[in-house]
């Protein structure tokens, strides 16, 4: 059990995978536009993480090494499809502001790194805990990063608008924004030791 | 507080020059254009400068008594920052434009990667380029010279950028600053006098200014009319902030290339880059953004200009 909590937390902390990995960025970089968006964004990753997950460590013995990689993706773009789905039949406002995104998860770096670098070699109850984690791990972080963009961008927190101003810092609504925030939060997450060094 | 950093590459030789007297010889300098500027737009173009540079100021004694690392205000450098952070801002601007520009100028431009020689971009030219993803309204909107009733112009470069025709302008109301501009861009004649008086004293080499000044209006020259050879390049080299940005920003010795060779690779990178968003992009004004994108090749270049080793 003590070694499940850690493949869980270890997702959060130390290999973060916005912050300490630095992986998956293309999603983190677009979507982090609004909490909602980014919340979404990491509900479905973490979804589509635990699953694959799942699948790619239960098959890992019949996997033939050298067809790996396209085996990893055929069952990664399996969740991925269930997911778009499902997202677009329960939430279609979601659906319209994520858009291409969604489909992108499956070549979303970081499930195909937890696919290669842990599900492929350790059984399931820990790879699934390990895609708990990465999931978790990326939903907070591109979800802090959505805070703080769409606080200082638009002035708002998840859509409720706190200023009728509209004189905002417009450039962290924008792409120079996520990158700025982003690179900020790598830095203190290093300074303070969540990530290593 | 004297920290002597080498600025070149070897052979050295020892002088009795300290970054700090270096960064106070540039504010000195740029003071002509200071006045004129205020001259030419008015006590909102003073009041932009005082308060870029206090804020600068601040950010810096906050943030070095935060991270308690040695307060180094005195070197003249947060000054320098603020000064030609509000030098690249219209006059009449809220007053908190400029102070939220040089917060971010020396937080982010510069504090946040050490301090004084550790920053990779010009960091007056960060809190330029923030503002003007910011506030593009107030960072576009542009007074009338010489006239202080708040009444707005077009700046020429602008005027060309939406396909209009200018009039009533000559090139020595361009010269002069008789136009619609930053603070401390439009006085030519003044920019010039800092200028002579940095090179004659040694505190800036000619290659950047010149590379960049000469790629610039030969690249104008070359393609900026319909028929070749027929560019207005004098008009391009009066106006925006062209003269202030070769002389005084282009020449920061944190971020631009150590060697003479780098430093003309440098000036034609940024003169090339200048013309092109002028001519073809669609800001009418290219200066910030093409030194911001050489300060980025700058460890580049710095690679592939180093000085064979004597005898090797």
């Amino acid at each position: 059990m003590k070694s499940l909590i850690k493949e869980f937390s270890k997702g959060i902390t130390v290999l973060n995978p916005t912050f300490g990995l630095v992986l998956g960025l293309c999603p983190t970089l677009a979507v982090s536009t609004s909490l909602f968006n980014a919340l979404g964004m990491g509900v479905a990753a973490t979804f589509v993480l635990v699953f694959s997950n799942l699948i790619i460590s239960a098959l890992r013995n019949f996997i033939p090494a050298r067809i790996r990689l396209p085996a990893y993706i055929v069952i990664i773009a399996t969740f991925v499809t269930l997911c778009e789905l499902m997202i677009k039949a329960y939430l279609p406002g979601l659906s319209v502001s994520l858009g291409i995104f969604i489909p992108l998860i499956v070549v979303n770096c970081i499930i195909m790194a937890r696919a290669e670098a842990f599900a492929s070699k350790n059984p399931i109850l820990p790879s699934i805990f390990d895609g708990l984690g990465m999931g978790f791990g990326f939903t907070l972080g591109i979800s802090i990063i959505a805070f703080i963009r769409e606080l200082l961008g638009t002035a708002s927190i998840a859509g409720f608008s706190l200023l009728k101003s509209k004189e905002l810092i417009l450039v962290m609504s924008l792409a120079p924004g996520a990158l700025l925030t982003m690179g900020l939060l790598i830095a203190l997450s290093r300074l303070i030791g969540i990530t290593k060094r | 507080m004297k920290i002597n950093l080498l600025v070149n590459t070897s052979p050295h030789l020892h002088k009795k020059e300290s970054v700090s007297r270096i960064m106070w010889m540039v504010v000195f300098s740029l003071i002509p254009a200071g006045i004129a500027g205020v001259y030419i737009f008015g006590l909102g173009a003073l009041q932009a400068i005082i308060l870029g540079i206090a804020a600068a100021v601040v950010t810096e004694i906050v943030l070095q008594l935060a991270t308690k690392k040695k307060i180094t205000v005195f070197d003249g450098s947060a000054v320098l920052t603020g000064l030609l952070l509000a030098y690249n801002l219209p006059p009449n601007v809220p007053f908190w434009l400029p102070i939220i520009g040089s917060v971010f100028s020396i937080a982010i431009g510069k504090q946040i990667f050490g301090g004084l020689g550790q920053n990779i971009f010009n960091p007056a030219l960060v809190g330029r380029v923030f503002l003007m993803a910011s506030w593009p309204k107030y960072m576009t909107t542009f007074s009338k010279p010489l006239n202080y009733d708040a009444i707005t112009s077009a700046t020429p470069l602008a005027i060309l950028n939406e396909g209009g025709v200018l009039e009533n302008i000559s090139y020595l109301d361009l010269f002069l600053g008789n136009r619609g501009g930053c603070i401390g861009e439009v006085c030519i004649l003044a920019l010039i006098i800092g200028a002579v008086f940095l090179l004659i004293r040694g505190y800036i080499s000619w290659h950047i200014p010149v590379s960049y000044i000469a790629t610039t209006g030969l690249f104008v020259y070359l393609f900026g009319a319909k028929v070749f050879f027929t560019g207005d390049w004098l008009f391009h080299l009066l106006s925006g902030g062209l003269i202030l940005g070769a002389f005084f920003m282009a020449t920061d010795y944190v971020t631009s290339p150590l060697t003479a060779k780098g430093q003309i690779v440098f000036g034609i990178g940024c003169g090339l880059l200048t013309a092109v968003i002028r001519l073809w992009g669609g800001y009418p004004e290219g200066v910030s953004y093409a030194i911001l994108i050489m300060n980025a090749a700058t460890p580049i270049i710095d690679r592939y200009t180093k000085p064979r080793i004597y005898g090797s």
